[in-house]
């Protein structure tokens, strides 16, 4: 694997090209994802270079093409399916959560589902509400699933292969506005298991995934400049969550700020906050502090979705806030 | 139903046979509240402060100031009130009538006064707890808990009857850090200054009131009024006899103590060289920029790593009883300290291996401080599960120590010199130690020792994670 | 600072970490903590109170000049104000 300069989106490609090189039970499909080359061109130019037996458009309706990649894992192959974003995802729901996460245990462990679903999460790209909600939460919920939301080229580039060989569903979420982030991925493999520290610092931990990732690391540079040393941990895995490294951290600052693109009610930010209070109480020096998205649907408008989400200011003063409480 | 207690002669160390009162805290018709500090006595080794194993009146002292009276001896009666308003009673909690939505309560070991059972140092109490215990006037540090690890439960602040005398204070606020740390320094949240918002208590106040030393906290000044003037309260300077005395019964307890040792215990020794370059690099880095008070020693480095490394081997850490290993609940690492004038004692830093290193360094300063000024608390006494001693100031090159009885093992830090070391074929001279393992074999084998040894020099080699 | 006064300062901050002891009374280029007795933890306590009571920053790189009374009192007598 060169270490040129790549994309997200490229890095992204070129995980699925490497999986559908590798075993030849790999196919993906979705809406688009063929002659289009995907809505968010992912998989451009893969139709061609593998044909449309293992490139498959398919119509509009994510319950039965999630059905059907249910039932192709059963039968011995290794789908990869792309639903366009999050939202559209709520239609094969039932699949997902009924079906998918269910069957290994309601058949006393004698049926696997090796399926790989991908989407497409998150706003800040005035798609307005119906194509920018954060609903991995949702699906961290679920039993049975593995969530998976990678925030680095690394990860984008090399979280599919491992997500394949797991022989149980593994969702992954791909941050919309990430995917013209270009950098140079170094080669993996990387784990599907553990949380990665990003940035160290004494005084304060700022957990985030995903799309926030990169807006915690530039809240922890601003931080920095202000004399307030953070943490960054990048959650990558969003179930089963990773307790080990958040605890650790936060026994080493004593202070948090969870940065979550979902709404703050119910949300994973809640659960990793009392996740905190539940195994690091007596570490706490100060009241846990939560960054989440305002409790609307995302605005279309720019300036008012630029508001209603998690921003670097709003991270900055959440720190601030706790160092100071 | 009044029930008469006996508070007697505690033993504070599995080497004292007897002690006397330097000092009665309390008076006949004095209430008394389990915890409460009641009286000073003077073991072979050291003045303790002591606290009562019950709650309720003073009847009378039986036992003048000065006498020195065997371990066991009673020294004062204390007429009980009802064991409902007791939060836990000597006797099993007795059946009474259970409040509309009691929940079903844990069954509770009956905790006899038993002076040598390791107590809770301090009450660890949900928020919700302390709340309640403030709305009641309840002083929380008073209540024995129930819950898991002797957290106080709701239904423990519940079953006390508020003195009638409490004088409810705002409680302060403070964060669960800072509570914790309090608790671990003794120093009293009432005493700290809060820099957070609204006046709210950080670690740092806390640690910045250790170092001006706020605590440990005094008699309650309501007591304190209620005692007559003609009682002596400050320190009398001790006669030099007196000293005298005192080195020649220190040194028969340690006499005892190590003879017991050596008879009993089957010793065996290792050792293991550490090299502290990197450790003592990164110290100097980390001292640099801080004033001297905050400053650490390469011996909180050394104190950590043995807490870690015993917490890492759970079987070299704790006691041997009646033919059987007792797992330590945490580690309480014993610190050898020699008193000015000859003597050793070797008290207790609670939970070491989960505090902080710059909370082990004002730790380890407040307990040498009281230790050579005599004001050890009982629990420091009895409740170190290993040991470490440190001759390195003396220049001793390594220690091969006697284990301080029922503990099974002790750790020995000899001086940091400066040495030829071969490293990754080449020779240089780098500062090394020389870490020694006294441990009984009853208890583990030398593999277990091995790894402990093993265990200090990896942490020490990464002294950031210390 | 004068000599004078770097030299009360360090009597009185050896009293108080080695209260049985006269230190007044030792030669002036006597190694103290053999003298005293004073272990690492001593010393440094020594330090603290000499850089608390002179106002005075004193680095680790320093603390080979305060193994003597003579030794602290030049550099008190220099480098405090």
């Amino acid at each position: 694997m060169s270490a040129a300069t790549t994309t997200y989106r490229e890095a992204m490609r070129e995980a699925i090209r490497e999986a559908l090189r590798r075993d030849d039970r790999v196919f993906l499909m979705g809406e688009d994802v063929g002659a289009y080359g995907g809505c968010f061109a992912v998989s451009l130019g893969l139709l061609e270079e593998f044909g449309p037996e293992r490139i498959r458009d398919t119509p509009l309706s994510e319950a039965a093409f999630v059905g059907a990649s249910i039932g192709a894992a059963l039968g011995g192959m290794r789908p990869i399916v792309e639903i366009m974003t999050v939202n559209f995802s709520l239609l094969a729901l039932d699949q997902i959560l009924n079906n998918a996460a269910t069957l290994l245990h309601m058949s006393g462990g004698q049926l696997n589902v090796p399926l790989v679903i991908r989407m497409t999460t998150g706003a800040g790209r005035q798609l307005a509400a119906q194509h920018s909600h954060s609903l991995e939460g949702w699906y961290a919920h679920i039993p049975g699933l593995r969530i998976l939301a990678p925030a680095t080229i690394e990860d984008a580039r090399n979280m599919l292969w491992p997500a394949l060989e797991d022989p149980d569903p593994v969702l992954i979420f791909e941050h919309g506005s990430l995917y013209g982030m270009s950098g140079q991925p170094r080669p993996g493999p990387v784990d599907i298991t553990s949380a990665a520290l990003r940035r160290s610092g004494k005084d304060i931990t700022l957990i985030a995934y995903g799309g926030t990732t990169g807006k915690a690391l530039a809240a922890a540079d601003a931080l920095s400049a202000e004399g307030i040393e953070a943490d960054v941990i990048d959650l990558r895995v969003l179930r089963p969550l990773d307790d080990a490294t958040i605890v650790e951290s936060v026994g080493n600052t004593h202070r948090a700020v969870i940065v979550d693109e979902g709404w703050r009610s119910g949300s994973l930010s809640a659960e990793i906050g009392t996740r905190i209070v539940e195994q690091a109480f007596y570490q706490l020096d100060a009241p846990i502090q939560r960054v989440c998205t305002a409790e609307v649907p995302v605005p279309y408008a720019r300036h008012l979705e630029e508001a209603a989400l998690p921003q670097v200011p709003s991270i900055v003063a959440a720190a601030r806030e706790a160092v100071a409480s | 139903m009044n029930e008469r207690a006996e508070f007697v002669m505690p033993s504070l160390g599995a080497d004292m046979e007897s002690g006397a009162v330097a000092e009665w805290l309390v008076k006949p018709g004095d209430r008394v509240r389990k915890g409460d500090v009641i009286a000073v006595i003077d073991t072979d080794k050291a003045t303790i402060e002591v606290e009562s194993f019950h709650t309720g009146t003073v009847e009378s002292l039986l036992v003048g100031t000065g006498r020195r009276v065997p371990v066991g001896t009673a020294l004062a009666v204390i007429v009980g009130t009802p064991p409902a308003a007791e939060p836990v009673s000597p006797e099993p909690v007795p059946a009474r009538p259970l409040r509309k939505r009691a929940r079903p309560r844990r069954p509770t070991p009956a905790r006899l006064p038993t002076p040598n059972a390791p107590h809770v140092p301090s009450p660890v109490a949900s928020p919700l707890v302390r709340h309640l215990a403030e709305q009641r006037g309840v002083d929380i540090a008073r209540v024995r808990g129930t819950g898991p690890h002797g957290r106080v439960t709701r239904a423990d602040v519940e079953h006390v009857e508020p003195p009638p005398q409490a004088k409810v204070s705002p409680r302060a606020k403070a964060s669960p850090l800072a509570r914790r740390l309090a608790a671990q320094f003794g120093v009293d949240l009432a005493d700290v200054h809060g820099t957070g918002r609204a006046g709210a208590i950080r670690a740092q106040d806390v640690r910045e009131a250790a170092e001006r030393g706020a605590g440990p906290r005094p008699p309650e000044a309501v007591e304190e009024a209620a005692r007559p003037p003609a009682e002596p309260v400050e320190v009398r300077a001790v006669p030099e006899a007196d000293l005298e005395r005192r080195r020649e019964a220190m040194r028969q307890a340690i006499a005892r103590a190590m003879a017991k040792s050596k008879r009993e215990i089957p010793h065996y020794y290792l050792s293991a060289t550490v090299d502290l370059t990197g450790a003592l690099a990164w110290l100097r880095e980390r001292n640099r920029d801080l004033p001297v008070s905050r400053r650490l020693l390469p011996a909180a480095l050394l104190l950590k790593a043995a807490a870690r490394a015993a917490a890492e081997v759970p079987r070299l850490n704790g006691f041997w009883v009646d033919d059987a290993f007792v797992p330590g609940k945490a580690v309480h690492l014993g610190v050898a300290i020699s008193l000015k004038g000859g003597g050793l004692i070797a008290p207790a830093l609670h939970d070491a291996a989960r505090l902080a290193i710059e909370d082990l360094m004002a730790a380890l300063k407040d307990l040498v401080s009281r230790a050579r000024t005599g004001r050890l608390r009982g629990a420091e006494m009895t409740e170190a599960t290993i040991t470490v001693t440190n001759l390195g100031d003396q220049g001793v090159e390594a220690v091969h120590g006697v284990i301080y009885p029922p503990q099974v093992a002790l750790v020995g830090f000899g001086k940091i010199l400066d040495r030829p070391w071969a490293v990754d074929g080449l020779l240089g001279v780098r500062p090394l130690v020389t870490v020694t393992l006294a441990a009984d074999h009853r208890a583990t084998d030398g593999y277990t020792g091995g790894r402990f040894l093993g265990i200090v020099d990896r942490l020490l080699n990464q002294p950031e994670t210390l | 600072m004068t000599p004078q006064q770097a030299r009360e300062l360090i009597t009185s901050a050896l009293s108080q970490v080695a209260p049985d002891t006269d230190p007044a009374a030792l030669p002036r280029d006597a190694d103290i903590r053999d003298a005293l007795e004073l272990d690492s933890l001593d010393f440094l306590t020594y330090v603290q109170t000499l850089s608390e009571s002179s106002g005075c920053r004193i680095e680790e790189d320093d603390y080979p000049a305060f193994a003597t009374i003579a030794g602290g009192a030049d550099f008190l007598a220099v480098h405090a104000t």
